[in-house]
């Protein structure tokens, strides 16, 4: 569960080029929802992602997951509920480092990483079943480098990778913006199985109205840094794609 | 003649270490750091006032080890918590290191002649330096079966992780901090080894002896990961071994230099030179090809 209290963030305060990004949101996402935030650019989506990740600290307000304050917490310590799939899909991955480091680093993501050898046969196997249901066939190709991989490749692995250990909170960052319509396809489906068969809760940001129309439970307009409109799973699949598009004149 | 390389590859032995250290900056971590001239010195100047004062070279090895790893820790704060570019944090450290090592020293250099080192400890053959070949092999192979073991472990993927992808490692609840101070302080440890081993081959310690190391370091590496592109390496370990060659290639370079009779005088600018070769043989070969396959089309 998130819940996002008066949270406002300014950058560069008081100078010039000063930009209000998000204006006292209050938001409030309840465990297993799927939420999809849209929004022209400049209207505070990736804000809002970045401070529910915490790599961004807000100007005023309060950050809660499943009921604890975390908004003093830096990124690196919220990665134990929150798994984060980027826009660009080199930066969800380590390119020098081998599939099967990347998904070692990704099963320990709540954990210390510690002066053992982690990798063993059972952990080999681990990913190779993992890896096998997207039908790829990289499963036999775990030894590669990640950075042989094309970007669908890399951000369905990110994908499953975040599912390597146990997450409340996936937060898809325009996942499919880089990728070619079938590998979005494959992606968008993971990030739905993975919603339906582990019940995270989920927010996506896209620009592709259908996705939006298609996928999730409740959907969010973002516009100058506030919540224009706030649809339940009613009224989102009541909606049609041209009333979204009306959105946006 | 052969006494001459076989001198090459002891001291080639003997700043491997640092060599490795520069691999785990460079390569491990994408850091530029040039804490290495001052954490060199810093080994040499602690073990030569440590046996100077009846220490054995055993116990003095990780009081060096220690000192250099201090270093790197200072060098690792500043790049992280004050954001400081790491190439002026290391200057600024090795700045420092100089007033630090000269007050630790007490004056400009101390000969380590009839004292007992690491390296006249033993007697299993009757040559002497292949006696201190013996030595400096089996504390290098120590060092590189350590060295990959910690890169293969939970540890070591977070550590290579962190230099090639810090955004995604943040999001894998590393914190990118601490794992680079960490580094810093295991490659100065490592430099401060080589200053350990130098010091007690050549038998005395100089407060200058580090001016200009960190190229011999840089240059190591430069050469391993051209051999690894040429020969498609991934293994870790390979790679660490790889490093080593490099050590011992730049070291028979500047034997072989000396050996036609250049003036030692000008051995700090072959060394440059042989550096920039090695950058830039690749760029400019590259550059020739392409040229050629543009005039090809043609």
């Amino acid at each position: 569960m998130i819940s996002l209290q008066n949270i406002s963030k300014i950058f560069n305060p008081g100078k010039p080029t000063e930009i209000v990004a998000l204006k006292e949101i209050s938001l409030q996402i309840n465990k297993g929802e799927f939420v999809v935030v849209v929004g022209a650019n400049g209207s505070g989506k990736s804000t809002l992602l970045n401070i529910i990740e915490g790599s961004q600290v807000p100007s005023t307000g309060k950050v809660e997951i499943n009921g604890k304050d975390v908004t003093p917490l830096p990124e690196y310590k919220r990665s134990r509920w929150v798994a984060r799939v980027f826009q660009n899909p080199t930066n969800g991955t380590a390119s020098d480092l081998t599939i099967l480091d990347n998904f070692r680093l990704a099963a320990l993501r709540a954990q210390q990483k510690n002066l053992s050898i982690g990798i063993n046969e059972s952990f080999r196997k681990k990913v190779q079943e993992k890896i096998a249901v997207l039908g790829m066939g990289l499963e036999n190709k775990i030894g590669l480098p990640m950075g042989n991989l094309s970007g669908g490749q890399r951000q369905a692995l990110t994908l499953l990778m975040s599912a390597m250990d146990h997450i409340d909170i996936l937060l898809l960052d325009e996942p499919t913006a880089a990728l070619d319509p079938r590998s979005a396809l494959v992606v968008m489906n993971l990030a739905q199985k993975l919603h339906q068969d582990l019940g995270i809760t989920t927010v996506l940001i896209t620009h592709n109205l259908k996705d939006s129309q298609v996928y999730g439970n409740r959907l969010i307009q973002l516009r100058e840094g506030m919540i224009a409109h706030d649809l339940n799973t009613e009224n989102k699949s009541a909606l049609s794609i041209q009333e979204i598009y009306k959105w946006f004149e | 003649m052969s006494q001459f390389y076989l001198t090459a590859l002891q001291l080639s032995i003997c700043l491997g270490p640092m060599a490795l250290g520069i691999f785990i900056t460079m390569k491990v971590f994408n850091i530029p750091d040039i804490t290495t001239d001052g954490s060199y010195t810093l080994g040499a100047v602690v073990t030569a006032v440590l046996l100077a004062n009846h220490w054995s070279a055993a116990a003095a090895l990780p009081v060096c080890m220690l000192a250099g790893a201090l270093a790197g820790i200072c060098t690792g704060l500043i790049h992280t918590k004050l954001r400081i570019d790491a190439l002026l944090a290391g200057i600024l450290v090795m700045t420092g290191l100089y007033s630090v090592n000269l007050t630790i020293l007490g004056r400009s250099n101390i000969p380590l002649i009839n004292m007992r080192t690491l390296f006249n400890s033993i007697s299993i053959f009757k040559t002497e330096l292949y006696n201190e070949l013996f030595v400096a092999l089996v504390i290098i192979s120590l060092l590189i079966f350590l060295l990959r073991y910690l890169l293969l472990t939970d540890f070591g993927i977070a550590m290579r992780a962190t230099g090639n992808n810090p955004i995604m490692t943040k999001s894998m609840g590393i914190n990118n901090d601490i794992i680079k101070i960490t580094g810093l302080a295991i490659a100065n440890a490592l430099t401060a080894l080589s200053g350990f081993l130098v010091a007690q081959y050549q038998n005395f310690t100089d407060i200058n002896m580090g001016i200009g190391i960190v190229i011999t370091g840089l240059g190591s590496v430069l050469i391993a990961d051209a051999l690894r592109i040429w020969m498609n390496i991934t293994h870790i370990g390979v790679q660490l071994l790889l490093v080593l060659a490099g050590s011992l290639l730049f070291q028979l370079v500047l034997a072989f230099t000396l050996a036609i009779g250049i003036d030692p005088n000008f051995l700090k600018g072959v060394t440059a030179v042989f550096v920039l070769l090695i950058v830039a043989l690749p760029r400019v070969s590259q550059q020739l090809k392409s040229s050629l396959s543009n005039n090809n089309k043609r």
